[in-house]
């Protein structure tokens, strides 16, 4: 039996008909829905007459447009609202389970589907958003799909699909202090390009991802569709067992035991080969910021807004001149002199307990700049409630950081969390695109530590120089407890 | 499906690259429930500033494209977001055809559900096309897709693949959810042998 790559196993597992080569039809394991891209979906179903195949492996939850303030009154926007009323009558029709705006486990589709571990190795997992990738950092086969085709899900629980160009992703060395995950993914897309990856599955090997925390892995995988590739993942390993076990959806005893066995043997075999490599240097990586309106307009923090001249071609040019008038940003002004006007800690890339916890590192015992205003969203209420346990809400609020309830936030400002004209923020999200926080609003992509320190200093500052409290390990966390 | 056979029209062109889903429809416009009416809001950011009034800086603003169903643009087109609403709009605009050297995968395939039509050409060609369309003379360009030749009334002819799975759905307006329930029977010869130990969403409500 030659060697395969695990995305090689996971797509030959999941042929339903057609041909594997070409365009085979592809099963799904889990189908996660959201309010914003799905009600076009049931009413298509509902008019062709056909029903929902299997509530059973779809899960829904009502995360992108939901307030994180205040949820005791209804959601302000009416158009808002009768959104997520479609998502209720929709899943009360056809079964699927919901976790609402008032439910305990509510939270961004893409952090509660790893909580509760219906995520697991060697799935095929699918939702109308494009960051579905995240649940890559599994050895899961995840990708964003369009509304008509979480219709096709809902109707067949099956895609059309053509086969994927393989991209190795390696990480070589180790990781240096001060130096995350989200550096890694921004790194990586600096590198590549928002259209590197396009066509292609990426893997993220090497011993600086074996040595990442699932947590760290899900932050990386997530920002994959930034490079332009349609989905991203990482072999399962011992870590990847650890973090299962016990989830509410995970079996227990012997079972347990037999499913890990299956989940191991999913990670890509020694000698697999891919379609192409690109390797970077672990040692090398350091905090970056993004300094544009694309996730490849990145430097390291402790660089230049780049000059015009830096682009070898006229369209490159063009395209930074238009990104620098945007931001309002002169070429070469150092990143450190960059001041912020808000600060967002959220969204699926980094609002998971280990984010906050970084952050919470950093702010612990200081005080936000008065000029800014700094926003903490955990990913769920579990996440939120586990957090609160550590303390780290006490941390937030003392230094001044507004804390709130779960959701996407001002990641997509689709609620009322947004930037108003002309405003900078620092984000722990994945998008600097122009008006993606909020019309004519600014966002730099950072690390979560680093937009807390920038949160502390009212300007971009070196992480790495800061000096951070250690806070204590979390108890094992078990959503499922 | 929508089918699509052949095309031809006027041409707009917008030489950006990267060009991403939140620009071609802003997140304020995400709420609604339709399919469509979603022409307003097509670049809106970019087409209208803050009081409302036209923006003269942006390509598609200029009169001469007014009326056009041929998008002709940068590298990437597309990329970001999964939000199919970016197609629903770019059609409800008029437009029947975009024209670039790549496209984001996810908007490719929204485009192809909905009879709008991704066409990738090599970035020479794609520049040839931008230059004469920012004559502003009404350049029209015929886009077939039976041939898979774009042509224009100059003599220039250029050939491009779109994936014969699309093509054929396209061509003769397949439903590609019938097409799938087709296989029903396989569909449930695989649901039969998955592993009773993979998850499933329901009871987890405790």
């Amino acid at each position: 039996m030659t060697a395969r790559t695990a995305y090689a196993k996971i797509w030959d597992a999941h042929v339903v008909a057609g041909d594997p080569r070409a365009r085979a039809l592809l099963y799904v394991d889990l189908h996660l829905v959201h309010e914003v891209t799905s009600p076009q979906a049931f009413q298509g179903l509902r008019a062709a007459g056909r029903t929902v195949r299997r509530p059973d492996l779809t899960l829904a939850t009502m995360d992108h447009n939901v307030p994180t303030w205040e949820r005791s009154r209804p959601t302000p926007d009416p158009v808002a609202q009768e959104q997520l009323r479609q998502l209720e009558e929709n899943c009360r029709e056809a079964g699927i389970p919901l976790l609402g705006l008032h439910h305990a486990r509510q939270g961004i589709v893409h952090v509660i589907g790893p909580e509760l571990g219906v995520t697991q190795p060697g799935m095929t997992v699918v939702c109308g958003d494009s960051h579905t990738a995240t649940h890559g950092a599994f050895g899961a086969l995840a990708f964003g799909i369009g509304t008509s085709e979480v219709e096709q899900v809902l109707a067949t629980q099956c895609l059309w699909q053509a086969p994927a160009a393989t991209l190795e992703v390696r990480i070589e060395g180790a990781l240096p202090a001060g130096v995350t995950a989200k550096d890694i993914a921004l790194g990586v897309i600096g590198r590549i390009g928002v259209g590197g990856g396009r066509g292609s599955v990426i893997e993220y090997t090497g011993p600086v991802v074996r040595a990442l925390s699932m947590e760290g892995r899900m932050t990386l995988c997530n920002m994959t569709i930034e490079a332009g590739a349609r989905a991203g993942l990482v072999s399962p390993d011992e870590t990847t067992v650890r973090y299962l076990e016990g989830r509410p959806a995970v079996p227990g005893g012997a079972d347990l035991a037999r499913a890990a066995a299956a989940w191991l043997a999913v990670a890509s075999d020694p000698g697999a080969t891919f379609d192409r490599t690109e390797t970077i240097d672990g040692t090398a990586l350091v905090p970056y910021v993004t300094w544009g309106t694309t996730p490849a307009m990145v430097v390291p923090v402790t660089g230049h807004v780049p000059t015009l001249d830096a682009f070898p071609t006229e369209a490159g040019r063009r395209t930074a001149e238009r990104a620098l008038a945007y931001m309002d940003l002169a070429e070469g002004t150092p990143i450190e002199a960059i001041t912020v006007d808000r600060v967002f800690i959220g969204s699926c890339t980094n609002s998971r307990l280990e984010d906050l916890r970084a952050a919470a590192e950093v702010v612990l015992g200081r005080r936000a700049h008065p000029r800014v205003r700094a926003m903490v969203v955990p990913g769920s209420q579990t996440v939120k409630r586990e957090a609160e346990a550590l303390g780290l809400d006490r941390i937030f609020r003392d230094a001044g950081f507004e804390w709130r309830e779960a959701g996407c936030s001002m990641c997509l400002g689709m609620n009322p969390d947004v930037l108003l004209p002309g405003e900078r923020c620092a984000s722990t999200s994945n998008r600097n695109f122009e008006g993606r926080q909020g019309a004519g609003g600014r966002t730099h992509l950072v690390s979560p530590a680093m937009a807390a320190a920038a949160a502390l200093h009212g300007h971009f500052v070196d992480v790495r120089e800061l000096a951070t409290t250690r806070l204590p390990e979390p108890p094992a966390a078990r959503a499922g407890g | 499906m929508r089918p699509f056979t052949e095309h031809e029209g006027l041409v707009a062109v917008l030489p950006r690259d990267d060009v991403d889903t939140d620009q071609i429809i802003p997140k304020q416009f995400l709420s609604r429930t339709d399919r469509d009416g979603y022409g307003d809001a097509c670049f809106f950011a970019w087409r209208l500033d803050e009081a409302g009034r036209p923006r003269p800086d942006f390509e598609l603003n200029h009169p001469g494209f007014r009326g056009a169903s041929v998008l002709v643009a940068g590298r990437n087109f597309g990329c970001g977001s999964s939000r199919e609403h970016a197609a629903w709009a770019l059609l409800d605009s008029g437009l029947r055809v975009v024209v670039a050297p790549s496209f984001g995968d996810i908007f490719t395939v929204n485009a192809l559900q909905n009879g709008l039509l991704p066409v990738a050409l090599p970035a020479e060609a794609v520049r040839t096309l931008v230059g004469r369309g920012e004559r502003h003379d009404g350049y029209r360009l015929t886009v077939d897709l039976g041939r898979q030749e774009v042509r224009d009334g100059e003599g220039l002819r250029v050939g491009f693949t779109v994936d014969p799975f699309w093509r054929d759905c396209l061509l003769e307006g397949r439903d590609p959810v019938a097409m799938a329930l087709h296989h029903a029977a396989a569909i449930s010869a695989h649901e039969a042998l998955r592993s009773p130990l993979l998850p499933v969403s329901t009871g987890l409500d405790t």
